[in-house]
């Protein structure tokens, strides 16, 4: 997992509430057998004017022009501004894989569906939660102001507007410490490889039914 | 002290917690499908380990397979390649499959229960976030995404932390014509679809008591729709008499000693919840959904909202969204709006039961002319055999249904049963996102029996109302 300490960065202001995971990446591209390359077809249906097949040439595509991120100014953007329960819907992990193989490294939102905030987090990809007035205001300020930036420091917890302005949010320990590092949650879990065998030794004792495989 | 059902589930699942509450929490069963596992198996393989348990994990694909003809295959080549790998990655890791030429291949939800692969007091976990479906046995059972897939996979643990706890007590005795499906649209409705975020939700009360552990399994399906990590119901009778005799029981002495175990998962007297909703039963309707997200839902004698009766900007402008993308006028009556395609199937509501719902209404009933395509499509190999044998089969046929192989089908349309864009679609399904059917897909989501009485009327129709 590619670590995330300090990023500054365009805001791309998405202004929807329950942005779910069928917009965010449509199921047709969920055939692939791949972790990358989907950053393409992030918000496809929104995105080009055409119906998105796997496979297809992207760039000769008909994009909307009205949607956000075919927006010049919005071009290069890496921190997603979103509404209340984004991410909502199917578990795929696919949804974080495209916005980070777009280039989004940071999402904020007043809340975020419990399964994607948590494949968020695997992916390097930053979610923070603020209310829904600091939300509200920054989606002011960024269409207010062409080339709107932020900077987000994961360590301090605080983000910086350009008119210097810090808002502090909230972070899980240990999901900070992952991410600062980098960290393979697997190989964490398998440094406590004693632990998981002493409790399957008392679960054989408690409910050996447990463990049992199918009869037939 | 007194526990919930939630508290007790998870307490018997902890391998290790932190001073934070970050807990190491043990996986008893794990069911994998062919769309969220490939990247897991890889991710395994280029790391070179190996599955911790193999035996605790059960496969089937179902999302990509075709419901018409299987004898040549999936003719999809990316639809193909992804369902090789998953039986590739099954055999290569010694995991057990039900392929798609098994009789007991179908939807990953469907199957666990019907082989007795989920228990009360396990916790389930499948990349999929319908496996809130499988609380409805008593079981922590919660959707996870590739990188946890993974971590089960290797380590038969997830690094968790603990939801907050709510109770939804539906009191009261569950009216004629309302099903699970009703009660979870109508709590839907009330709280939202972000109301159960950060929660596990429980779901009690004698209406709860009086669902047969299908309707259960409709009702915790849709957990996930509130929001919810979780959705769970007490062990009772019903339960234990469900699972006892499937393959994956537990039989003889461990029957008698499971048993025993299963009758303390219940909350306890006094337990704490977070938070608690009450509704009775006796006041829900038969509930239509008319927008594109579940909690836009209404019931059946209503008429589609106006946004301009919406006083909060941001709600009329989602909802005169949703009005456009669904092509509906608001004030319409529900019970004017006509479907071009119905759609009798997916983990809500594929079940026999369900089957046997709809049949019910199409029984001596003909399709309507203006529905361009009915059809049934059973949770699993195993419930399809089991409609024969019942001749549900011949009824919907002879009512003009089409009768198909199992799987998730056009519940998310990965496979070749979709809607075409702008068509209108009564489905037992439980996601109506814009194009979640097929792109441009309008999708009116319903019970079984409210879907099948869509069909036979030409338009959607009060089924309290239909004998
Ligand atoms: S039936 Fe639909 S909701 Fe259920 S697992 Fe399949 S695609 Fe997901």
């Amino acid at each position: 997992m590619e670590k995330f300490n300090k990023l500054t960065g365009i805001v791309v202001p998405l202004d929807r509430a329950n942005v779910d995971t069928d917009a965010i990446i449509p199921k047709q591209f969920l055939k692939s057998i791949k972790r990358s390359g989907f950053g393409p077809n992030l918000f496809d249906e929104w995105r080009y004017l055409d119906h998105g097949e796997p496979g297809m040439d992207n760039s000769q595509r008909p994009l909307n022009p009205d949607f956000i991120l075919n927006e010049p100014r919005y071009q290069g953007g890496s921190v997603l501004l979103a509404r209340k329960n984004f991410g909502c819907g199917s578990s795929r992990e696919h949804a974080p894989w495209a916005l980070e193989d777009y280039g989004f490294r940071a999402i904020i939102a007043p809340s975020f569906a419990d399964i994607f905030f948590n494949n968020a987090f695997k992916n390097g990809l930053l979610p923070i939660v603020l209310s829904e007035q600091q939300v509200e205001q920054l989606f002011k300020e960024v269409e207010a102001q062409p080339g709107y930036q932020l900077t987000i420091d994961l360590q301090q917890q605080t983000i910086t507007t350009p008119g210097a302005d810090t808002i502090a949010f909230d972070v899980d320990a240990f999901r900070k410490h992952c991410l600062l590092n980098g960290l393979d949650d697997i190989g964490l879990t398998l440094q406590h490889t004693d632990a998981i065998r002493a409790y399957e030794d008392r679960r054989r004792q408690e409910a050996p039914w447990l463990f049992n495989v199918a009869s037939s | 002290m007194a526990k919930t059902l939630y508290d007790k589930l998870w307490d018997d699942h902890v391998v290790h917690q932190d001073e934070n509450g970050t807990t190491l929490l043990y996986i008893d069963r794990h069911l994998v499908h062919e769309v969220t596992s490939p990247q897991a198996f890889e991710g395994l393989r280029m790391a070179g380990r190996k599955p911790w348990n193999s035996s605790s994990v059960l496969a089937s694909p179902d999302h990509n397979v075709p419901t018409t003809d299987r004898s040549k295959g999936i003719s999809d080549e990316v639809s193909r390649i992804q369902v090789e790998t998953l039986d590739r990655n099954c055999a290569d890791f010694g995991i057990t499959e039900f392929r798609m030429d098994d009789v007991r291949q179908g939807i990953v939800h469907v199957i666990g229960p019907e082989e007795g692969a989920t228990l009360p007091g396990m916790t389930v976990v499948c990349g999929d976030s319908h496996t809130s479906t499988h609380g409805a046995f008593g079981a922590l059972a919660f959707g996870i995404g590739t990188s946890e897939v993974e971590h089960v996979l290797a380590t038969q643990c997830l690094i968790q932390k603990k939801s907050k706890n709510m109770l939804i007590r539906i009191d009261g005795s569950i009216p004629t014509g309302i099903t699970g499906k009703d009660i979870v649209l109508a709590i839907i409705g009330r709280i939202g679809t972000a109301g159960g975020t950060g929660y596990a939700i429980e779901f009690g009360g004698q209406a709860i008591q009086e669902l047969s552990l299908e309707g259960r399994m409709s009702l915790c399906n849709m957990a996930i729709e509130a929001g919810a990590r979780a959705g769970m119901v007490a062990v009772d009778q019903k339960t234990i008499d469900y699972v006892k005799g499937r393959p994956y029981a537990p039989q003889g002495e461990d029957w008698d000693k499971a048993v025993g175990y299963w009758q303390t998962l219940h909350t306890d007297e006094g337990a704490y919840f977070d938070a608690i909703l009450e509704l009775n039963a006796e006041d829900i309707k038969p509930q239509v959904t008319w927008g594109t997200s579940p909690e836009m839902v209404v019931t059946i004698a209503d008429r589609v909202p106006d946004p301009q009766a919406e006083s909060d900007p941001v709600k009329r402008e989602g909802m005169q969204r949703a009005l456009d993308y669904m092509g509906l006028d608001a004030n319409t009556p529900i019970t004017a709006i006509a479907p071009d395609k119905v759609f009798i199937g997916s983990c809500t509501n594929s079940r026999i039961e369900d089957l046997r719902a709809a049949a019910a209404i199409a029984r001596g009933r003909k399709v309507a002319a203006n529905i361009k395509l009915a059809m049934v499509v059973p949770g699993s190999g195993l419930v399809k055999k089991q409609a024969e044998e019942e001749g549900l089969d011949k009824i919907f046929t002879a009512a003009g249904f089409e009768w198909r192989e199992p799987g998730c089908s056009m519940c998310l349309a990965m496979n070749a049963d979709r809607l075409e864009p702008g068509e209108r679609c009564a489905s037992t399904s439980n996601r109506n996102f814009e194009g979640r059917q097929g792109q441009g897909g309008r999708t009116h989501l319903v019970s079984p029996a409210m879907a099948a009485a869509a069909a036979v009327n030409g338009h959607f129709v009060d089924i309290r109302n239909v004998d």
